[in-house]
């Protein structure tokens, strides 16, 4: 069908590159999720003392091209001298950048949940704890959930831009092979393709359910 | 604990090299703002015209530009389209990209704008002799380009985030890629990443100033 | 005159209207009572050709609404309605509401629209919001616009739809008051309504809908005094 040197080892070549963006995509997504939930918390019920600084802190990750980003981050490394490997500097500035975004989600997930509902979990004796626990947190997840997929979505393809700092991820194994057999169009599509097919199914399942989960339900 | 001695001065010198690459960086975030509203319109009238071959045209190039990456969307442009001996510049393939980038994302903000609209407006209007494309340029379009005002204005803050990615394909006129020539000369990467960051920082929130003011005085409704 | 001959409509299975037979007259105000799901307000919405029909005819003035060369935007200048939901034009001004389609569909200069718009909003009093945004205004307020609104292109005819469904107890009489003054200026209505003291006070003629039938029409004293039809007795035994 296609007149192609593209071989089965450059097809597991390209696997490889994929199981790397998927890495970076776990690694920094649960590390975000994380930051961002202690953030969301913090923003949410800290004073302005605490809360300011760091919506300021958290705004300059999301203004500020990812790129640079990591630029800075690796160059940070060097000059703390913490000798990072490219996959770990990457998570780490990636983690933070996923945290930037997954802070304002959990902020508007616990802000969704209303006062008056809060009040009757103290009101019966909850602790501020437990009120968080078994009350904010089931309830503020479910109003969540769609953004986080967004979310992680996105994380997703903008770890693409790890090849700059030399992680080989399905982009730039795709490159690579590019550079090599000289069939840009049809190595990008079979690049292209596999983002779309992990993305496109969880994009659609993050809609049902923000659809199936919308407030007025 | 640290050797690294910092050069800002360095740095500071070649700020006004850095300011005329902002400014490239500006125009075609502008550039691929315009080109994405004009085919993010066509691309929403081909998904209501109930004509399959449009409506999947314009659903396919949305899923495309949603669900891979925008750094992809670019490859594409610059080494993609040399399959059909089309050889793109660093500039025009960034433009195409993030262009094209733009236009599925708004062409999604204008689908959810417009069905926010509800169909009793429509009908109100009608009622009072409208036609159907007085009732839509007069009650409808009008309400929905306040729902789609602060969604496209994210979509200009991206659009100069992503203009930074035009020198992973030899870009070099930009603010990325000025910043990238002044530290492959020099090896002052911090300092000269770090001002760019504050020059990104600057502009982003001044565009996003500019919409807020501007909104306010266009949707005092 | 609106003419209505054994009209019929159907959503899918449900047939809504099962053949209605109607004639308002010139200057006449004709209610319609029922209760929900009698097909009274899909009616309406037949009139003025916004709805379809799958059988029977509609002519107003001579017109036949749902024939293939009538012009509807022509057509529906004739024939103001009002809905249930109030339907302002959130990012209009009261006054730019009111003068949007006399300049737009009646091709008025602004300076005829608008003393036409401050005319009518004066008449159903709203002369001091002139300037205000819809969402600035009670559901009351709002509703009077909409009347001005249709009001401001000189129909012959106006419908009104349930027009105090939605609002508030303490607001309904402002609208109602709205609606007696154009009956006694001699406006030719048909209004669906649920307000039993209205209708009666009103209405030359009062029509009960049941199941998409006219179950019975005549006077208001007949009507409401000595009703003949059971579902139309049971109906009101329940209002009351």
């Amino acid at each position: 069908m296609f007149d192609t040197s593209l071989t089965l080892a450059d097809l597991g070549f390209l696997a490889q590159g994929a199981a790397m963006t998927l890495a970076v995509t776990a690694v920094s997504v649960i590390a975000g999720t994380i930051l961002g939930i202690v953030f969301g918390v913090i923003r949410n019920q800290a004073g302005p003392y605490w809360s300011i600084p760091l919506t300021f802190l958290l705004d300059v990750f999301r203004s500020v091209p990812l790129l640079i980003q990591l630029v800075l981050g690796n160059a940070a490394q060097s000059i703390f001298k913490l000798g990072w490997p490219p996959f770990t500097t990457s998570c780490v500035v990636l983690s933070l950048y996923t945290a930037a975004y997954c802070t304002e989600i959990v902020r508007g997930g616990i802000s969704s949940v209303p006062a008056t509902t809060r009040r009757a979990a103290r009101s019966l004796g909850l602790t501020w704890w437990q009120d968080m626990r078994y009350i904010v947190a089931p309830l503020a997840t479910r109003v969540s959930l769609p953004a986080w997929i967004g979310l992680t979505l996105g994380v997703m393809k903008d770890s693409a831009l790890v090849l700059w700092l030399g992680l080989i991820e399905l982009l730039r194994a795709s490159q690579i092979l590019v550079t090599r057999l000289q069939e840009p169009l049809f190595i990008l599509i079979i690049c292209g393709a596999i983002y779309f097919i992990i993305s496109f199914p969880v994009a659609r399942l993050g809609g049902y359910l923000e659809k199936r989960w919308s407030p007025n339900d | 604990m640290i050797s690294y001695s910092f050069h800002w001065n360095q740095a500071f010198k070649a700020l006004p090299q850095m300011l005329d690459g902002a400014l490239v960086t500006l125009q075609i975030a502008i550039l691929s703002m315009v080109v994405g509203l004009a085919v993010a319109l066509a691309l929403t009238l081909f998904r209501l015209s109930g004509n399959r071959a449009l409506s999947g045209f314009a659903t396919g190039w949305v899923e495309i530009a949603r669900n891979t990456p925008a750094l992809f969307q670019i490859y594409m442009a610059h080494f993609g389209l040399g399959n059909f001996g089309i050889h793109l510049s660093p500039y025009t393939a960034l433009l195409v990209g993030i262009a094209f980038n733009n236009a599925g994302y708004l062409a999604e903000n204008f689908r959810g704008a417009l069905k926010a609209i509800p169909d009793t407006q429509t009908r109100a209007g009608r009622s009072l002799g409208m036609t159907p494309l007085q009732a839509f340029r007069y009650i409808v379009l009008p309400q929905m380009l306040r729902v789609a005002f602060l969604p496209a204005t994210n979509q200009m803050v991206w659009a100069i985030l992503m203009t930074s990615l035009g020198v992973t394909v030899g870009m070099n006129t930009d603010l990325a890629g000025v910043t990238q020539e002044l530290n492959a000369r020099s090896f002052r990467t911090f300092e000269f990443f770090a001002i760019a960051a504050v020059i990104y920082y600057l502009i982003a929130k001044a565009v996003t100033l500019i919409a807020r003011l501007f909104a306010a005085r266009m949707f005092r409704y | 005159m609106i003419e209505i001959e054994n009209v019929r409509k159907s959503f899918g299975q449900l047939e809504v209207l099962k053949g209605i037979n109607l004639t308002v007259k010139k200057g006449e105000v004709l209610t319609i009572i029922g209760g929900s799901g009698s097909g009274k307000s899909t009616l309406l919405t037949c009139i003025n050709g916004l709805e379809t029909i799958d059988a029977g005819r509609i002519v107003v003035d001579g017109t036949d609404v749902h024939a293939k060369g009538t012009d509807l935007n022509k057509l529906r200048r004739k024939l103001g309605i009002v809905f249930q939901q109030f339907n302002a034009f959130p990012h209009l001004t009261v006054l730019e509401n009111v003068m949007l389609a006399p300049v737009k569909v009646l091709g008025q200069s602004k300076a005829e629209a608008e003393a036409m718009a401050v005319k009518q909003l004066s008449h159903v009093g709203l002369a001091d919001k002139l300037k205000v945004y819809p969402s600035r205004m009670s559901g009351g307020q709002q509703q009077r616009m909409a009347i001005a609104r249709a009001l401001a292109m000189s129909p012959a005819y106006m419908l009104f739809d349930e027009v105090t469904s939605a609002l508030d107890p303490q607001l309904v009489g402002e609208v109602l008051d709205t609606l007696r003054m154009l009956a006694s200026e001699g406006m030719t209505m048909i209004c669906v309504t649920h307000e039993m003291k209205f209708a009666r006070e009103v209405s030359d003629r009062v029509a009960f809908f049941h199941k998409g039938v006219m179950a019975e029409i005549a006077p208001p004293e007949e009507l409401f005094d000595a009703p003949k039809d059971p579902e139309l007795q049971t109906f009101l035994a329940a209002t009351h």
